[in-house]
């Protein structure tokens, strides 16, 4: 039928040129990279298996773990204001309490052992640059440094929460909301930004924001951006290869690999969505009933055109 | 004064005063389509209700937008995206109706070429619709321009910048069209104003040209034959529609048109809800940052034809090719001259210049999008070239082609 070759034509040359300003010019315009599944492949495995009590010696004593960090679950609180801290280190240290369970073992074991190795940041901190990661190497205790750091990755992970408690906000607050502001969520990298009564107690919180964020520029160079939108304009294929490793698609950027772990990932990812797509499930549901209504508008127009069509040919 | 009598119903309490009847008979009734026509025929509809989405969705979105450099873009994805009841539906709606229509504008601009239909009396048929071509491009420039994203910003910076005309370095001229040295606040008002007011209202006007310049030469149809409307129409209101050439626009038009629209819709409505991404570039999602440049910028689909065509040249020379391609098709009824008004397929060299030209446009397209690297520099080069020597040899090829 003549109408049907028609249409055929017409879906032939648009699918044509969807295809070539779509998924051919972003093949051309973005590099493409292959998620490695969070295995940090480039990582030694823990050959050792750890133990918390022991670990938990190391953490608070021997490995100075709580010198700069805080364990609020163990009771340790933060030396200093997560001001001071910034304006000591360029970043506030994390608070230990979950990172057993949103990094990867592999990975805080390769973290202890050699921070800028392990975060991917060694262009940042070579000797020309005179500078040194401000988190201190573990040197060992005096006994196997292997197995003081499979025991302190085992205590980690003992006092962290299970892997279903970890919310999505918990997972981006421990991974990225140091770095990392989230306006449409009231994050800063101070921590939630809570409701004021007085302007002048808003002001002084801001200005606090504002110091750290001060202190963060001198660290990584620039100002990180607000994740608010990410899950828009990044999209998920290209969040999650970034965090596996940013130095795949920016050469040379400041941001260390993060080193969660692939679950603690998809969390983080989610709340980037909860924060920037939250009507993705309304949109779907409406969808289907609106997909419904108009197939059946489509089928009753098609019987009008019958009904009237008969006469005429 | 006209007689008045006390109305018998409401229906003729209006007749006397409006004539409905009259009106619809003009209108609807006896408004005489040919029978032989295809889907294509209901583009205009398509367009139509494609249009009619954009204003209602719009009027939702003007009541949440703010058009100020601040708050923009949180207007925009923080309050209708996240706290108005579907104001996400609004704005989706919004923006794939604004592609969506252009992908039936080049549909309904390629019908009209292939089958002849701007030709002998139907060459104001074919202006009033590349004015709204026109029109329309302006509109959904301006309307990319609100959400206050990366490439908002940095569009309307190339863009306006193209006002500088090259070697001729009008710089006045760009900071006037801006309101200052590089687009903010007054730029931001001013395309909020265009995309809100004058240009909704130069759109609707033109529409009205539109179907008015379509009423005394009529409809064309498939076949390109000339039909005697009034004969036609007269075997039609004696009963014989079976042999009547022509039908009414309703409901037999109307009908078919529907139909087409439904499918349409489906479509439309897909994409909305499922594959929105297209007509939503991520960049745009990325707030605007005078200080960042964006690694690639581009303009949406359906201008990237006429960037292929400004792109590949020096500036001098590419802004005189862009102006070529701006004001050309205005003057298509002017540079076919050959006295044929009938489909592509029974002109001889005419139906592969259209095939020629439409897969020239594609090729534009799509090395628009492309970083001009190699080989896409010069394949861009020359489609470009191609697209203007086209344009050179419709006026001879035409004049050759034998009278049908």
């Amino acid at each position: 039928m003549k109408e049907l070759f028609i249409l055929a034509v017409v879906t032939v040359f648009t699918l044509v040129t969807y295809y070539l300003v779509e998924p051919f010019a972003h093949s051309v315009m973005h590099k493409h990279v292959e998620s490695e599944h969070f295995a940090y492949a480039d990582l030694p495995a823990l050959t050792k298996t750890g133990d918390a009590a022991r670990g938990k010696d190391l953490v608070m004593g021997a490995g100075a773990c709580s010198d700069c960090h805080s364990i609020s679950v163990a009771g340790m609180p933060a030396r200093m204001d997560a001001v001071t801290s910034a304006q000591s280190y360029g970043v506030n240290p994390p608070d230990l309490s979950n990172v057993g369970v949103v990094y990867d073992a592999k990975f805080l074991a390769a973290l202890i052992k050699n921070p800028a190795h392990a975060l991917k940041v060694e262009h940042k901190y070579t000797p020309e640059s005179g500078k040194e990661h401000p988190m201190a190497f573990f040197a060992g205790a005096g006994g196997d440094i292997d197995q003081e750091i499979a025991d302190m990755v085992a205590y980690l992970q003992s006092i962290a929460v299970k892997q279903d408690k970890l919310t999505p906000k918990m997972a981006f607050e421990t991974a990225c909301g140091r770095c990392h502001a989230m306006k449409y969520e009231n994050w800063t990298q101070i921590g939630e930004k809570p409701a004021f009564k007085m302007k002048k107690d808003e002001l002084a919180f801001d200005i606090q924001v504002i110091d750290y964020q001060d202190a963060l520029t001198k660290y990584m160079g620039k100002l990180p951006p607000d994740l608010s939108m990410y899950i828009r304009s990044r999209g998920e294929h290209y969040i999650s290869t970034f965090v596996e490793n940013p130095q795949h698609l920016l050469e040379g950027t400041a941001m260390p690999r993060v080193g969660v772990t692939a679950a603690s990932a998809d969390k983080v990812i989610e709340h980037l969505a909860d924060a920037g797509d939250t009507k993705r499930f309304e949109r779907e549901e409406v969808g289907k009933k609106v997909m419904i209504f108009i197939v059946i508008f489509a089928l009753f127009s098609y019987l009008w055109k019958r009904s009237i069509w008969k006469d005429l040919h | 004064m006209a007689h008045f009598t006390k109305a018998t119903s409401v229906h003729d309490w209006l007749n006397q005063r409006l004539g409905i009847d009259t009106v619809r008979r003009v209108m609807a009734t006896e408004y005489w389509i040919p029978k032989n026509i295809n889907f294509l025929w209901a583009m205009g509809m398509v367009l139509a209700i494609t249009f009619a989405l954009l204003l209602v969705s719009g009027i939702f979105l003007l009541m949440y937008y703010q058009p100020n450099v601040n708050t923009a873009f949180d207007s925009v994805n923080y309050t209708i995206m996240r706290e108005v009841d579907f104001g996400w539906l609004w704005r989706h709606v919004h923006g794939v109706a604004a592609s969506v229509v252009f992908l039936v504008i080049y549909i309904h601009m390629f019908t009209g070429i292939y089958y002849g239909s701007y030709k002998k009396g139907r060459e104001l048929i074919w202006i009033s619709g590349m004015l709204l071509f026109v029109t329309f491009s302006a509109e959904a420039f301006s309307g990319y321009m609100l959400p206050w994203g990366q490439m908002s910003y940095w569009a309307g910076m190339v863009i306006t910048n193209l006002f500088s005309l090259g070697g001729l370095h009008a710089d006045g001229l760009v900071e006037w069209i801006r309101g200052d040295y590089v687009p903010a606040q007054a730029f931001l008002n001013r395309f909020f104003m265009l995309h809100v007011l004058l240009l909704p209202l130069a759109i609707m006007g033109v529409i009205g040209l539109h179907f008015g310049a379509l009423r005394i030469p009529h409809v064309n149809n498939q076949d390109g034959e000339e039909l005697d409307f009034e004969a036609e129409a007269a075997k039609y209101k004696a009963g014989d529609k079976k042999h009547s050439k022509v039908i009414a626009f309703a409901n037999d038009f109307m009908s078919k048109d529907m139909f087409v629209v439904g499918i349409f819709l489906i479509f439309f409505f897909y994409l909305v809800f499922f594959h929105y991404d297209f007509a939503m570039d991520p960049v745009n999602f990325d707030p605007a940052d005078g200080l960042k440049t964006p690694e690639h910028i581009y303009p949406e689909w359906y201008f990237l034809w006429s960037y292929e065509i400004l792109r590949p040249f020096s500036t001098n020379v590419g802004l005189m090719a862009f102006g070529f391609a701006q004001v050309i098709f205005f003057l298509l009824p002017f540079l076919d001259r050959s006295p044929n008004a009938v489909p592509a397929s029974r002109r001889g060299l005419f139906f592969i210049w259209f095939w020629a030209m439409l897969i020239d446009m594609i090729v534009l397209t799509s090395m628009g999008k492309v970083p001009p690297i190699e080989p896409y520099g010069s394949i861009g080069f020359y489609a470009a070239l191609t697209f203007i020597g086209l344009w050179i040899a419709l006026p001879i090829i035409t004049m050759l082609e034998k009278k049908a």
